[in-house]
């Protein structure tokens, strides 16, 4: 076939002048590389976002104590929460489209068994935690609806306290002392693996809310009931906005917080926080693809300004394929297709490079990525079409040369 | 029909300089298997007259037919075509692409005449056989003497099996024993019924052509036929 042999004469061109190849090839190499590289990158973000949506669990408001807009101060660790159990049962009872309000207190702690001593971080939950979080437990059980009325001292290990405490061993009805309250472990929760801040998720404990209330965190949680957060689970993505409507209407009359005064809590919506941030993950590679795609015009100059080299090189070339009856197109389709080869395999190395950078990237940085064959498959057509379109003008000034002209041309 | 005939052909530059008339109204009419020297002073238009008859060149004024086409009406793509079906160039310079072997080379027409790949290698073998160079396919032509490399290009003009084949001054950039094996093959050729009009400034080589045309300041001055073109080669040709 002609394209084929064009190709091969095209490959044979390029050869024939390597390292200049190279060094013109190296714009589209870098640009496509970085094309590449950061798509990755950002969709590995992306994934991770999402990720992190679905490990926190999706449709989630949660309420907090005090008012970020108070003064830039949030309320401190020993004041007084506003929030309490009544609150959470009332957005639970009286607001649409909520499938679960867990209240839930939480602090750090030492957990000792035997021998082994292990810091994590411990919550006071109730039962609508599990749902709030759709999170289980991987052995044994969950709290039973009295446990947590009653506030029994029992205790749910994370996967990698569990671990730490008991190794091999199976932690179910061992106990385990917290602040010397000797708790009994229940069940041990389903792993969650890595936030998206490199935290442990399973590194934690869960307690009773009123066991964690009374015994283990204190502080000033014991008094009224009162609570640190609370997370509202929806039922669906469109519920999240007009029930926030309602749950501040609500605390506010609760609350008891006239028209003038701030509210004391703030409720914010993290499916929509996970959102933003995946939208700016969106933007970041959007600029950095942009100055990829600067990257790819400076290449196509680069391409542009060596066939115009080449066609003054080779001017005698031209002039003799004319006079054996080449016809201008022939010309045409023959710099065309010496052009597009060369940003094409520049295209190729580009794309090896940038899957060898986002390999890296995710192996040295620990952050994720994910090349698709999407980006590929765009970062060679676009090399291929730099090629066509900066090729275009001097293939067409070589097909326009004259024979008698081009053959006298030293 | 004669297989050349110019009218009052001429070709004039028009240079910052002045006007400079390069070929100053030629009517010439050139039979098929004849065999013609041009010859002339420097700049005397033999060049100029060589590029139009063979289709490189565009004249200023006359007209041209090759083998019953006027060549005025022909656009780009038609005098390509002529170009690659009815004639030959051998230039003085060889012209030969430098990364391509001797058979790429010779194939190098065909390619523009869209052969398959195995018909071309099958006739620029061929070729290459008829100019002597049989063993040399896979050189390329650094690797050739002067000599040589005028064969392939000899080879490269034929392979198209033209109806005319132009040599400007083929053997200018050889020695005088190589010139007179390029001249005895284009006796050859010509013998074997290939047109041939070549431009030479060796008084010997010209004694040797059917006919000679002398060119001063764009003109013909004489034109002497010194052998018949023999009739019996007139004939349709039924060697190919
Ligand atoms: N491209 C050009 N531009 C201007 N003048 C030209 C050009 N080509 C040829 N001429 C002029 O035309 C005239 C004829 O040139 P031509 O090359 O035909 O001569 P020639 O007979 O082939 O000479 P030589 O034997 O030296 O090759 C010369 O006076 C030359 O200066
Ligand atoms: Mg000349």
């Amino acid at each position: 076939m002609r394209l084929f042999e064009a190709i091969r004469s095209a490959f044979s061109a390029i050869l024939a002048n390597a390292l200049r190849s190279l060094l013109t090839m190296l714009g589209i190499v870098i640009g496509v590389a970085a094309v590449i590289a950061v798509v990755a990158i950002g969709s590995g973000a992306r994934n991770l976002v999402d990720q992190q949506i679905r490990s926190l669990g999706a449709n989630l408001a949660i309420v907090t104590p005090g008012n970020v807009t108070q003064g830039g101060a949030r309320l401190g660790a020993g004041a007084a929460s506003s929030l309490t159990d009544d609150d959470a049962e009332a957005i639970r009872r009286e607001i649409d489209g909520v499938v679960a309000a867990a209240p839930f207190v939480q602090g750090g702690a030492q957990v000792v068994a035997g021998g082994s001593n292990w810091g994590t971080r411990i919550y006071g939950i109730d039962g609508d935690w599990f749902s709030a979080r759709e999170w289980d437990v991987a052995e044994g059980r969950t709290f039973d609806p009295e446990e947590i009325r009653r506030g029994d001292i029992v205790i749910l290990l994370g996967q990698t306290v569990a671990r730490n405490l008991f190794g091999d061993e199976d932690p179910i009805d061992q106990i385990v002392r917290v602040r010397n309250v000797p708790f009994r472990v229940i069940g041990v929760m389903a792993s969650k693996g890595q936030s998206a801040f490199g935290q442990d998720q399973d590194d934690v404990i869960f307690v009773p809310l009123d066991a964690g209330r009374r015994r283990v965190i204190g502080r000033n949680y014991a008094k009224d009931g009162s609570v640190g957060s609370i997370f509202v689970k929806f039922a669906n993505e469109s519920d999240i906005e007009p029930g926030i409507e309602s749950i501040s209407d609500l605390l506010r009359q609760r609350h008891r917080i006239t028209a003038e005064q701030e509210d004391d809590f703030s409720i914010r919506n993290l499916t929509e926080i996970a959102n933003t941030a995946s939208a700016s993950a969106n933007t970041l590679s959007m600029l950095l693809a942009a100055v990829a795609a600067v990257s790819l015009l400076v290449g196509g100059i680069g391409i542009m300004n060596i066939m115009l080299v080449s066609v003054t090189e080779r001017t005698r070339e031209i002039g003799l394929r004319l006079a054996v009856g080449a016809r201008p197109r022939d010309i045409l389709s023959q710099f065309l297709i010496e052009a597009t080869t060369l940003s094409t395999i520049g295209g190729a190395l580009g794309i090896a490079l940038g899957v060898g950078a986002a390999y890296l990237v995710a192996q040295l940085a620990g952050w994720p990525s994910l090349v698709s064959t999407n980006a590929i498959l765009m970062a060679a057509g676009f090399s291929a079409l730099v090629g066509i379109f900066f090729g275009f003008y001097p293939a067409q000034r070589a097909a326009k040369l004259d024979p008698i002209e081009a053959l006298r041309r030293e | 029909m004669a297989l050349i005939e110019t009218r009052d052909l001429s070709r004039v530059y028009d240079l910052d300089a002045g006007r400079v008339v390069a070929l100053d109204g030629v009517s010439l009419d050139i039979d098929q298997r004849d065999f013609v020297a041009v010859m002339g002073p420097s700049g005397s238009g033999k060049s100029t007259f060589m590029n139009l008859i063979g289709c490189l060149d565009r004249p200023t004024g006359g007209g041209y037919r090759l083998a019953g086409t006027a060549v005025e009406s022909l656009d780009a793509d038609g005098l390509a075509r002529l170009r690659n079906r009815e004639i030959g160039f051998v230039f003085q310079q060889f012209n030969l692409l430098p990364r391509v072997d001797a058979l790429g080379n010779v194939e190098l027409p065909m390619v523009y005449a869209g052969f398959s790949r195995r018909t071309r290698r099958k006739r620029a073998l061929q070729a290459l056989g008829r100019v002597g160079l049989a063993d040399r396919d896979h050189h390329r032509p650094m690797q050739l003497s002067g000599g040589q490399q005028q064969r392939v290009a000899i080879a490269r003009a034929l392979v198209n099996s033209p109806s005319l084949l132009l040599a400007d001054e083929p053997t200018g950039a050889l020695d005088s024993r190589t010139a007179n094996e390029i001249m005895a093959l284009f006796q050859e050729l010509n013998r074997e019924g290939v047109t041939i009009v070549l431009v030479t400034h060796d008084a010997e080589v010209g004694r040797h052509a059917h006919r000679l045309v002398r060119f001063r300041d764009g003109r013909v001055i004489e034109d002497r036929r010194q052998t018949p073109v023999d009739a019996r080669d007139l004939a349709p040709e039924a060697a190919e």
